[in-house]
C-alpha cells in the first residue's frame, strides 16, 4: 500500500543534511560552548556558525538571534517582553488576529488577566487580514502587534510587509509567529520591518525541540527561563548544540532550494485543491491566492473529521483535521470558527500539508482515496441523508 | 492505531447494521451537529422482539463503533432487554473507550432508548418518562 505523509504542518521528516549536521555534536564536538577549554571553544565556534547561518536566512545580524526550545517558547518570550516594555510606558493594548496559534493566544489571555487589552482582528473576510485593519486598530496605548506570518491550519499568508510598514510608521513593535513560513517563504526581517520573529526547527526538516527568536537590536527582552548567561543572558540553559546545528543546516538547505521547492510543492497543492473542489458540498478554507505552498484545507459537509482521518490513515494517508474529536475538546478548531465556518461544517475539516518530499503519485493516491472516504462516510451519515432529502439546508 | 482498541477499529471499519429501515416501528435520533455527533436508530419490532435494527451516524470513529456495537447487542432481543442496555455495557463490549470518548457510548444508549420511546408512543403503550433521559443530561455538551 502506498504510504503518504501529508501532515507536514504538524511536523516534517528530518533531512539527511540536518542529521549529518547534528551527529558530530553528540560525541565528537560535545563540549559546552560556555567552557573555556578547547573542546568547549570548538562547540562555541559551531554555535556561532549556526547563529550566522540562521541570521543570513532571515536577513538580520547574528547577535539578533536567540536560540530557544521551539516556536512556542519564542512566541511567549516575544510577547511577554513587548508587554513588559509597554507596561512601563503605560501602554497596555495589544493587537493580534483571531486565528493565531495557541502559543500566542494563551499568552495573550494571560496578559488580559493582568490588565492588558487585546484586539483580535476579524479574519472572516477572505480568511485573512489587511494592513488597513491593523492600522485602524492601533491606538495611543498600543505596545505590540503580533500576527502570524502564515496560518498553520488554513494556509493563509498574511500581508506581513504591509503590516510591518504600518507598525513602523506608528512606532509600534511588530512580532510575527513565522513557524509555518520559515523555510517555505522568502523572509527578510529588515526589509519587511519585522521587529521580532519566532521560528521552529522541525517545520522545515530540522529537529524537534529547537527554535529561535529574532529580536531587532535594541529591543528589550524579559527572560522566560532564568539561569546562566547563555544567549547574551536572555535565555538560560546549556545550548542544545546538536539541535541548533541541525536546524541551521536544514534552514540553509531550505533557503538554498526555496524557489524550486516552492514551485514544485505549490503545483501539487494546486492539483489537490482542484481535484478535491470537485467533491460536492465542499469548500476550501483559507486565502486562495496568498497561501502557503503546501497547504490544502477543506470542509466537507455531512461528515466528521476524526472518522475521515482514521479511514484515510487506513488507506495510507496521514492528514489532520480541525474537528473537535481530534483535539479532545468539544469545540472544533478556533481557526475554522474564526473564518466563519459554523460548527456543523467545521467538524468535517481536512488538512493536507505537503513538503518537497511528496510526489505527484502520492497526490494521485490522495485524489483517489479522499472522495471515496468522504462518500463512504456520507452514506452512513443521518445529516447527509437529511441534506439530500431536503430536510436540512446545505451550508456549503 | 493505539488510540482505540482492536474491537473499536473493527466496528468502525466494518460497521454492522448501517442503513435505514423503511417503515420502521421506532426511530430515535440524539446528539447535534454542534457537538459533533448525531446518531439515528431504526427499529423493526415484532411481538416485542427487535427483529431488525439499523443505524446512521455522523461522528467520530468511536461514535460509529458504539452505534455498531449497540445495535448488535439489541438485535433479536426483547424491547425490555433492550431497555436495560447501558452505555457502560457498550463501552465494555468494545474493550473500552478513551475517557473523552465515553460520551459516544452514552449517545448509543440514548439513541436506542429514544427509538424505543418512539415505538411506545406510536403504539400508545405506557412508560415511565424517567427511563428516557434525553441527551441534554449528558455533561458533554454543557
Amino acid at each position: 500500500m502506498m504510504h503518504v505523509y501529508a501532515d507536514n504542518a504538524a511536523t516534517t521528516a528530518m533531512s539527511q543534511v540536518a542529521i549529518d549536521a547534528m551527529t558530530p555534536y553528540f560525541n565528537k564536538i560535545y563540549g559546552n560552548p560556555s567552557s573555556l577549554h578547547s573542546v568547549g571553544q570548538e562547540a562555541k565556534e559551531a554555535l556561532d556558525a549556526a547563529r550566522a547561518t540562521v541570521a543570513a536566512c532571515l536577513g538580520c545580524e547574528p547577535r539578533e538571534i536567540i536560540f530557544t526550545s521551539g516556536g512556542s517558547e519564542a512566541d511567549n518570550q516575544a510577547i511577554l517582553s513587548a508587554a513588559a516594555y509597554g507596561k512601563k510606558k503605560n501602554k497596555t493594548h495589544i493587537i493580534t488576529t483571531a486565528f493565531e496559534h495557541h502559543a500566542v493566544l494563551h499568552t495573550l489571555q494571560k496578559l488580559e488577566k493582568e490588565g492588558f487589552t487585546v484586539t483580535y482582528l476579524d479574519v472572516s473576510k477572505g480568511h485573512n487580514i489587511t494592513a488597513q485593519q491593523v492600522k485602524d486598530a492601533i491606538r495611543e496605548d498600543t505596545c505590540l502587534v503580533t500576527t502570524m506570518y502564515a496560518n498553520n491550519e488554513i494556509g493563509s499568508v498574511l500581508p506581513i510587509s504591509e503590516i510591518g510598514a504600518v507598525c513602523k510608521e506608528a512606532g509600534v513593535t511588530f512580532h510575527t509567529d513565522a513557524v509555518q513560513a520559515v523555510g517555505h517563504l522568502r523572509i527578510h526581517v529588515k526589509e519587511q520591518n519585522i521587529d521580532m520573529l519566532s521560528l521552529s526547527g522541525h517545520k522545515f526538516h530540522g529537529p524537534k525541540g529547537v527554535g529561535a527568536l529574532y529580536v531587532r537590536r535594541g529591543l528589550p527582552l524579559v527572560n522566560v527561563i532564568e539561569g546562566g548567561a547563555q544567549e547574551r543572558g536572555k535565555r538560560a540553559g546549556t545550548e542544545n548544540l546538536p539541535a541548533i546545528c541541525g536546524m541551521a543546516a536544514a534552514m540553509k538547505d531550505a533557503c538554498d532550494h526555496m524557489d524550486e521547492n516552492m514551485s514544485r510543492v505549490a503545483a501539487m497543492r494546486d492539483r489537490l485543491i482542484e481535484g478535491l473542489s470537485r467533491i460536492p458540498h465542499s469548500a476550501l478554507n483559507g486565502d486562495p491566492v496568498n497561501r502557503l505552498p503546501g497547504n490544502v484545507s477543506f470542509c466537507f459537509e455531512g461528515i466528521e473529521g476524526e472518522s475521515l482521518l482514521l479511514l484515510l490513515d487506513m488507506k495510507g494517508v496521514c492528514a489532520s483535521s480541525g474537528s473537535a474529536c481530534t483535539s479532545g475538546s468539544l469545540d472544533p478548531s478556533h481557526v475554522l470558527l474564526a473564518i466563519g465556518r459554523v460548527h456543523d461544517v467545521a467538524h468535517g475539516s481536512l488538512r493536507l500539508s505537503l513538503s518537497e518530499y511528496n510526489t505527484q503519485e502520492e497526490v494521485d493516491h490522495i485524489l483517489q482515496v479522499v472522495p471515496e472516504v468522504v462518500a463512504y462516510l456520507r452514506n452512513m451519515s443521518p445529516v447527509w441523508r437529511d441534506l439530500q432529502d431536503g430536510k436540512r439546508e446545505y451550508i456549503l | 492505531m493505539a488510540l482505540y482498541s482492536e474491537k473499536v477499529m473493527d466496528h468502525f471499519t466494518h460497521p454492522r447494521n448501517v442503513g435505514i429501515i423503511e417503515n420502521a416501528d421506532g426511530v430515535g435520533e440524539v446528539g447535534n451537529a454542534k457537538c459533533g455527533d448525531i446518531m439515528k436508530i431504526y427499529l423493526k419490532i415484532d411481538h416485542e422482539i427487535i427483529s431488525d435494527v439499523k443505524f446512521e451516524t455522523f461522528g467520530c470513529g468511536s461514535a460509529i463503533a458504539s452505534s455498531s456495537m449497540a445495535t448488535e447487542m439489541i438485535k433479536g432481543k426483547s424491547i425490555h432487554e433492550a431497555m436495560q442496555l447501558t452505555n457502560k455495557a457498550v463501552a465494555e463490549a468494545l474493550d473500552g473507550l478513551p475517557a473523552h470518548k465515553l460520551h459516544c457510548s452514552v449517545l448509543a444508549e440514548e439513541a436506542i432508548k429514544n427509538a424505543l420511546k418512539d415505538y411506545y408512543d406510536r403504539n400508545g403503550l405506557p412508560y415511565n418518562e424517567k427511563d428516557f433521559p434525553d441527551c441534554a443530561h449528558c455533561a458533554h455538551c454543557e
